[in-house]
Formats: C-alpha cells, structure tokens, sequence
C-alpha cells in the first residue's frame, strides 16, 4: 500500500513560493488564476496491509516528522 | 565557565563558535549528535548553525531526533542554558523548546549580509550585557530565516518578554530582511533559559571582518 502525504502551509500562513508562481503566471498572461499554494509531496510505500492502522501510523508520522503542526497542514491518501 | 556545541552532520559553525567563546577565555568542547549526554560541567550548550541534515524536508526536522536531543531537553528542564543560532535556533523550534517556526525568506532568496538588530529586552541572562534598545551589527546567513507565529502566540511573547531581538536599521528603526512577524531575529522560551536567534554573533568578533559587536552580545551569555 502507498500513502500519499501533502503537505502545505496553513491558510493564513503567507506562502512566498505560491506568491512567486502567482506572479510569474500572470507575466505569462494568465490571469484567471486565483490563488496559487506550493506544498511537497511524500510518497510511501508501506509494507502495512491494514487501511486502519496505515491511516494511524502516517498520522503519527505526520505529526513527528513530515509536517510542522506550527505552520504546515497535511492530507492522506492511502492507495 | 565551559560551552559545549553541539555538532550534527552538516552543522558548520560549531568551530567559528569555538574560536568566540574561546576568545572571550570560556573552555569549549564540541559534542557530537550521538552523544547521549551533555558534559556536566556545561556552564552554556549551544546549538550552532549550520545545515544540519543537509536541510533536507525542513531545517532542524531531522535534527530533533538525534540522540543528543533528549539530553538537550533534559538540560534545559533542570534550567540549563542552551544558546541556538541559526541553523540551532530552527532546531529548537522544531524540537518545540522554543515557540513557533522559521520559513522560507520572503523574498526567497538566501541572504547573506551584515544587518541591524535592536535589543528588545534586556531582562534575561543571554543580552544582560546590552541594554534595551541597543544596536548591534551582526551578520545574517540564511534560507529559512522568516520567523513565524500566529496572533495570540505573538501576543503571549510580547507580554512576557520573549522577543529578545529585531531586525532594524542602524538608528534601530524596523527593517525587515526576510518576511519575519514583528521583524522577530530572536526569541526566548517562556523560563529564559533557552534562546534563540537567526543572526550569527559568533561571525562577528572581530572588527576586521565588519563588526566586534558579537563580544558584547556572546560575553552577556557567559555572563551568570
């Protein structure tokens, strides 16, 4: 099973890349573009076969490691 | 008086930091990540900058579970004096020893330049040396130096004394380099004990190099 985590930072939380790449967008003419966040996306392949437990364990994951709760919010995706 | 520094793969500051607090006579020892305990005769531990881990997923992340970190937790709950720069302050941030965290700059770039900070408050054992509303010149060199906090934790730094440091011009008027809130260069923890700052005083001990101002500010956290 694979786990899909993103992570981004919390709305509120000015994001500069998303900021440059909106701006970049419009240079290009397109402007019907709202809003633009970047984040980073962390694959794992899990040797885990129960959807419960992989859900709890990348949870944790998140929590400890992958994302900082100060500032970043994260989705899973269990596939 | 003895400073231990503290050295992850990838920290490169822990010798510039030596030579300073050797300078002002303090004895100095470097310890290295996997060390499981802080040499008990340590009068200041500090966390040097650096790149520790190579930055990778985010700076200090990977830092915070060395086995060194837990005698660093240790250390500063018995009210031991533990110093972060730079790369040391996003460590202890992201080991949550001290509140918020450090960004991307605003502007994303790197930034590396001597820069005006102001002393917000003198009333700690690190800046005792210094008086409030000092100007010090010390260098800046980071990626990830744009201080972030939400509104009510701003407001809880703010009534206790936390803010130790701002970015300004030389006549101590605000001047933000890198997006940080309140033009925050360094923080304390609610006890006092533990501060940390993005600007490197270790780099500016001698004149020669642009600025002596580091003496003052490094002697203040030898000082009690």
């Amino acid at each position: 099973m694979k786990a899909i985590v993103n992570v981004f930072l919390k709305a509120g939380v000015l994001d500069s890349q998303g900021k440059a790449v909106h701006h970049a967008l419009s240079s290009l003419q397109f402007n019907n573009v709202e809003d633009v966040r970047v984040g980073k996306q962390i694959v794992l392949q899990l040797t885990e076969t129960n959807k419960e437990k992989a859900m709890a364990d990348v949870t944790k994951m998140c929590e400890e490691l992958l994302a900082n709760t100060v500032i970043e919010d994260y989705t899973i995706e269990l596939v | 008086m003895k400073v231990s520094i503290l050295q992850f793969p990838g920290t490169n500051c822990e010798y510039d930091t030596q030579y300073a607090f050797e300078k002002l006579g303090a004895q100095t020892e470097i310890i290295w990540h996997k060390s499981t305990t802080i040499p008990a005769d340590t009068d200041l531990l500090v966390v040097a900058g650096g790149f520790s881990y190579g930055d990778y997923l985010r700076s200090g992340a990977i830092a915070k579970f060395s086995p060194v970190m837990s005698a660093v937790k240790e250390y500063a709950d018995k009210g031991g004096k533990v110093l972060g720069i730079c790369n040391g302050f996003q460590v202890l941030t992201e080991a949550r020893l001290l509140p918020g965290a450090l960004k991307r700059n605003e502007g994303l770039h790197f930034i590396s330049k001597h820069h005006h900070l102001k002393v917000e408050n003198n009333e700690n054992i690190f800046l005792e040396k210094l008086n409030t509303g000092d100007v010090v010149n010390i260098p800046i060199a980071h990626h990830d130096g744009n201080y972030y906090i939400d509104d009510e934790g701003l407001k809880e730094l703010e009534a206790n004394g936390q803010i130790l440091l701002k970015y300004t011009d030389a006549s101590g008027e605000i001047k933000n380099p890198n997006g940080s809130v309140a033009s925050i260069a360094g923080v304390c923890n609610k006890e006092k004990n533990i501060f940390g700052l993005m600007p490197h005083p270790e780099r500016a001990m001698e004149s020669l190099l642009g600025s002596d101002d580091g003496i003052k500010m490094l002697q203040g956290f030898l000082a009690s």
